[in-house]
């Protein structure tokens, strides 16, 4: 019996580290269930995929060897006719740029309820307890789903699936409609690069939509410039064309770790603190005690950056 | 060309607030434009002003209470709006992915559009999943996260950078019809201008009951019940510094001294 679908998350030859998570959160779910965990993977090189995502807990992996890259429509194909076939009871996806490209589409093929971008998933046998966040992360939800449901995960919620397995490797052959591909993907493109590269700063001082106005980031230039630091920001400040984009940290910015990381008027959004989680130090500058920036940082300051900002300039000149 | 935008009536939080059974206590509640919607709104407007859509509806899924915001969204362009509301929505929690796409996909059939275009998630219960999944249901092409669209449509095809983890995009084409779930930094959404929101008050806003659209009152029951809210616990055992901002800010400079990263 195959209780739980885990679908594999990679880009341009490389599993993404969302899949290894997937395969943990999905033997939870198949023990759980007292079921078997099997790990779907479309496209690319599925052998090579295969053998990596042989960890433990992994009952079968089945690959689908159809076009290098990643397909919305032939992933929305195959895992119908996976689901068809294995009828688990959970399909679990990566709440991946990608992931959010299919699974609803799959959810609403097969007629499922989906639930996305969980951080926590338990299950009785017939009710799925889901918990996610509301608001910008300002409260956190536990929600009920009966029967069979198709959940996408947060990255980074579960520990990476280690080991290695004894899953049984099987292709699958899936059937693949041409006709009803009507996307393609034509290519990749970096953004975001130019002359400051924030992945190699000590200390960044970084600016969030609480500074308002774009004349207003003189003060955040002036305190990196007494501290001899960079300037980052989040997603907003680029949006609005203040900063460009190789300045933004973040999911779909950088990756940044610096020794200190100081968010001045910056909420902590998921897919901000994707990006910083792992500076060394991180100080927050917020009048929000509640802001979910608070959970990651080390150092807070309760105020108005406007205030602070300002006396901490001074401080160093 | 006709393009539908979904506009959804977004609610905020305070920073201090507190928590009600299943949901945050109403004064605590604000009430705005979906942040991505707005770019959505925009891109649409755009594809208007250069000729290439003849007419830009929005549709709203919300009590009368959101007439204000939909009245922003055609303030900054959308010709008119179909606003979904009536009693058997008054008392629903939580209005899942299933429930939105039931009752859109009435509202596209009705109106026949050759784009939809749908924010990438919304900011409150931010699923993420309703423009795709509407996309599925109405055998429409989709594409997510959307922060580039090219505006010619050669040979009935959209061209559009998708952006993905990390700094890479994707450039994908699709055939018409198809909904786009609209990434913020596509364009710059305008301000509504005074004259726009005298405008706003003379358009359309149709009111559409479950019953008008031909949905079975069924579909809003949902597949997913919210049993608990909380304030996140927090995991950080974060040093507050109190005082006035002269004496915050010596602190922050003592540690960054301390750390050896600044003078
Ligand atoms: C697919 C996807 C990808 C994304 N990628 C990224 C990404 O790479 N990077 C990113 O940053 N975001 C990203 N986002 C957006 C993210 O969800 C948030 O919208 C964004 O991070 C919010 O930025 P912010 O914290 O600056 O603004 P807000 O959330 O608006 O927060 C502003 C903060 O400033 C505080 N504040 C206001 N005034 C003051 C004051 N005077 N003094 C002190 N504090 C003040 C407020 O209390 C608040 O906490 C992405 C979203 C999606 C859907």
């Amino acid at each position: 019996m195959t209780n739980v679908l885990a679908v594999a998350d990679h880009r341009r030859g490389e599993l993404r580290d969302v899949s290894y998570e997937l395969i943990t959160a999905g033997r939870q779910l198949a023990d759980e269930t007292g079921g078997e965990l099997h790990v779907a993977v479309i496209s690319g090189t599925v052998d090579e995929f295969a053998d990596k995502l042989n960890r433990e807990g992994v009952d079968a992996v089945h690959t689908v060897d159809y076009g290098e890259e990643f397909n919305h429509d032939v992933y929305a194909q195959v895992l119908t006719q996976l689901y068809d076939e294995h009828a688990p009871q959970y399909v679990v996806a990566p709440n991946s740029v990608n992931g959010l490209d299919y699974a609803p589409a799959v959810a609403n093929a097969l007629n499922l309820p989906i639930v996305t971008d969980t951080v926590d998933l338990e299950s009785d046998g017939d009710t799925l307890v889901a918990t996610r966040e509301m608001y910008g992360g300002k409260v956190e939800t536990t929600t009920e789903l009966e029967g069979t449901v198709v959940a996408t995960i947060r990255g980074g919620e579960w520990p990476a699936a280690e080991g290695t397995g004894d899953a049984a490797i099987e292709a699958f052959d899936a059937e693949i409609d041409e006709d009803a591909v009507g996307s393609t993907v034509t290519g990749f493109e970096e953004v975001g690069g130019g002359d400051v590269d924030i992945s190699e700063a000590d200390v960044l001082v970084s600016v969030g939509r609480g500074i308002e106005e774009e004349e207003n980031l003189e003060i955040i230039r002036d305190l990196a410039d007494a501290l001899d630091a960079t300037v980052s920001s989040s997603r907003p400040i680029v949006d609005s064309g203040w900063l460009p984009k190789n300045r933004q940290v973040g999911q779909s910015g950088k990756v940044v770790t610096p020794d200190v990381y100081i968010a001045i008027g910056i909420s902590g959004a998921v897919q901000h603190v994707a990006g910083m989680k792992g500076s060394d130090t991180i100080v927050a500058i917020n009048t929000d005690p509640n802001a979910p920036i608070m959970d990651i940082a080390d150092y807070a300051i309760h105020d108005d950056l406007f205030d602070v900002v300002p006396a901490l300039t001074e401080e160093f000149q | 060309m006709k393009i539908l935008v979904t506009v959804k009536e977004v609610s905020t939080v305070e920073d201090e607030f507190e928590i009600e059974g299943t949901s945050i206590a109403e004064q605590y509640l604000g009430a705005d434009l979906n942040e991505w919607d707005d770019y959505a709104v925009e891109e649409a407007v755009q594809l208007q002003e250069a000729g290439i859509a003849d007419e830009v509806v929005t549709v709203t899924i919300g009590p009368e209470d959101c007439e204000q915001t939909i009245r922003q969204a055609l303030a900054k362009g959308a010709d008119r709006a179909v606003r979904v509301w009536d009693d058997s929505l008054e008392g629903v929690d939580l209005l899942d992915v299933g429930a939105k796409t039931e009752i859109l996909r009435a509202v596209v059939e009705a109106e026949d559009p050759d784009l939809v275009l749908t924010g990438v998630q919304s900011g409150d219960d931010s699923w993420g999943a309703t423009g795709v999944s509407l996309a599925e249901e109405l055998g429409f092409e989709w594409a997510a996260v959307v922060n580039h669209l090219e505006h010619d449509f050669e040979d009935d095809r959209a061209a559009v950078r998708r952006e993905l983890e990390g700094g890479v995009e994707e450039l994908t084409e699709i055939e018409l019809p198809a909904a786009l779930t609209i990434q913020t930094g596509i364009n710059e959404p305008r301000y509504a201008s005074l004259r726009g929101i005298r405008q706003a008050q003379r358009k359309e806003l149709d009111v559409q009951t479950l019953a008008d659209l031909g949905v079975d009152e069924s579909a809003i029951e949902g597949d997913v019940t919210l049993t608990d809210m909380y304030e996140p616990e927090s995991e950080s055992d974060v040093t507050v510094w109190e005082g006035s901002a002269e004496e915050t800010a010596a602190e922050l400079g003592e540690l960054l001294r301390e750390k050896g990263v600044a003078p």
